[in-house]
């Protein structure tokens, strides 16, 4: 199943992710990125992947 | 479901790039051009002001899409050659060499171009939209001479903030006394002239601009009360204009970038799409047609677009949350919503020195939450983010922001 990977340097809390996969990503208290799952279904998988696309410091992928 | 055959996407920023992305993600299996107009490969704009201005990125850190990724899903690129004219009858993009792309769907991604300099000055005088741009302007931001910035809002602080941070004397010219009031209300407004004076940066707020004149290393700005700033280099930051001239003879209808309906279809073609910068459209959450310069904007567009194309079945509505950030000195900034024709704020935490977080909240005669502005606190913004979609009471919001962890300091 495909895999959510995540840079948590990279990641500056835009949100856009969670805006597009609510049920994959989340921030915490200090604004860096939170996986809410390892792994997705490869139905989720096209909106989990825009999601992704939709990090403006390109801190998400989803590896097979 | 009958995929169109050749999607052509005119426009390589962001949007268009994201859309033809988008398109393999929702499974076309068609071709795609991306025409785009600058010789370099698609690379991001957020960073061009800042990272990328600054020296502290290189430019192979901002591209959008390699020739390896492109070549990888099948995406021809048709890089350095403008689109000329659109051929809706024929369904056809003229290109400036002479060439052209037959097409069973069109997406327009051209973007909107920086309002050009209105003043004389016969050089040293930059905008700023593009990498070239950034280039020329690095360039003169090596030499210690004084900048002056005409135009605050997020360009001109941004840039502001960057040439500060390189070491040169800046002074900012705006003619509104808090420009960002523009965005977030005056008062609001207030703290980001406050954020410049505390750096150091001198504003000139409330003045306007009379001339600009001379030439690289000896300019002379000349303000509406008479007095005068000299500076070695000039940027210019006065807004930006959609790139729709090359629409005039198709018989869209094009008003302040390309009028479109929910679908981000245009009115007059329904196999003729737009997203970003050029697109307005109509929001159904607003009830009106609207045009956004963010660059999430032109990402969430995109996703619906390649969706539309590739399900038509199943067309999806653009009714988005507005959303921009700003970086400015150490101040990571982030809007929401429509904070503008609010009637009413409140502030939680602290939006007055460096190392802390805060928010402003906006609302109106409603008592529903319309926009919000955050301060180095990404975790309000989301709340505010999600709280202005479900169209959430404003008291409830400002209660729920008062319970988070807000004295911790700010990400480095």
């Amino acid at each position: 199943m495909p895999r959510l990977m995540a840079d948590v340097e990279a990641c500056q809390g835009y949100g856009n992710c969670i805006t597009g996969a609510s049920d994959a990503y989340d921030i915490d208290d200090d604004g860096k990125v939170v996986l809410l799952t390892e792994e997705i279904s490869d139905a989720d998988r096209p909106r989990v992947e825009e999601a992704a696309r939709s990090c403006p410091v390109n801190a998400l992928s989803i590896e097979d | 479901m009958t995929d169109p055959r050749t999607v052509v996407v005119v426009g390589a920023s962001v949007a268009g790039v994201r859309t033809a992305q988008a398109l393999r993600t929702e499974g076309f299996g068609g071709r795609i051009v991306l025409v785009g107009d600058e010789p370099d490969l698609p690379y991001d704009k957020p960073p061009l002001s800042k990272q990328l201005l600054a020296g502290s990125w290189s430019e192979e850190r901002i591209a959008l899409l390699t020739a390896e990724a492109a070549a990888a899903v099948g995406i021809e690129l048709r890089l350095g050659v403008a689109a000329q004219r659109l051929d809706v009858a024929d369904r056809q993009v003229l290109l400036i060499d002479g060439s052209t792309v037959d097409y069973d769907a069109a997406v327009l991604a051209t973007g909107a171009a920086a309002r050009p300099s209105p003043w004389s000055a016969t050089s040293g005088v930059h905008v700023l939209r593009s990498m070239a741009d950034a280039r020329r302007l690095r360039n003169d931001l090596e030499v210690d001479r004084p900048v002056v910035v005409i135009g605050g809002g997020f360009i001109g602080a941004e840039v502001a903030a960057t040439a500060h941070a390189l070491g040169r004397e800046v002074t900012v010219v705006d003619p509104l006394a808090a420009p960002i009031g523009r965005v977030v209300g005056r008062e609001v407004g207030e703290l980001f002239v406050d954020l410049h004076t505390r750096h150091g940066v001198n504003t000139k707020f409330g003045l306007g601009v009379e001339s600009v004149e001379g030439g690289a290393g000896d300019l002379t700005v000349q303000l509406t009360d008479g007095s005068q700033l000299t500076a070695g280099t000039v940027v210019v930051g006065i807004g930006a204009v959609p790139n729709d001239g090359w629409l005039a003879s198709s018989g869209l209808l094009v008003d302040n970038g390309v009028v479109c309906d929910q679908h981000c279809r245009a009115v007059d073609a329904a196999e003729v799409y737009a997203v970003g910068d050029v697109l307005r459209w109509f929001h159904p959450g607003h009830g009106e047609h609207v045009r956004v310069e963010h660059w999430t904007n032109a990402v969430e567009s995109a996703a619906v677009v390649a969706h539309n194309i590739a399900h038509p079945e199943d067309l999806r509505s653009h009714r988005p949350v507005e959303y921009v950030w700003s970086d400015q000195y150490d101040w990571k900034i982030q809007i929401v919503g429509r904070p503008v024709g609010a009637t009413r704020h409140a502030l939680v935490g602290d939006l007055t020195s460096a190392d802390r977080r805060g928010a402003a909240v906006y609302t109106d005669d409603s008592g529903v939450l319309r926009g919000a502005v955050a301060v180095n606190w990404p975790k309000a913004l989301l709340l505010c983010r999600r709280a202005v979609g479900a169209g959430a009471s404003f008291d409830d919001v400002v209660a729920q922001l008062d319970r988070l962890p807000a004295a911790v300091a700010a990400p480095a």
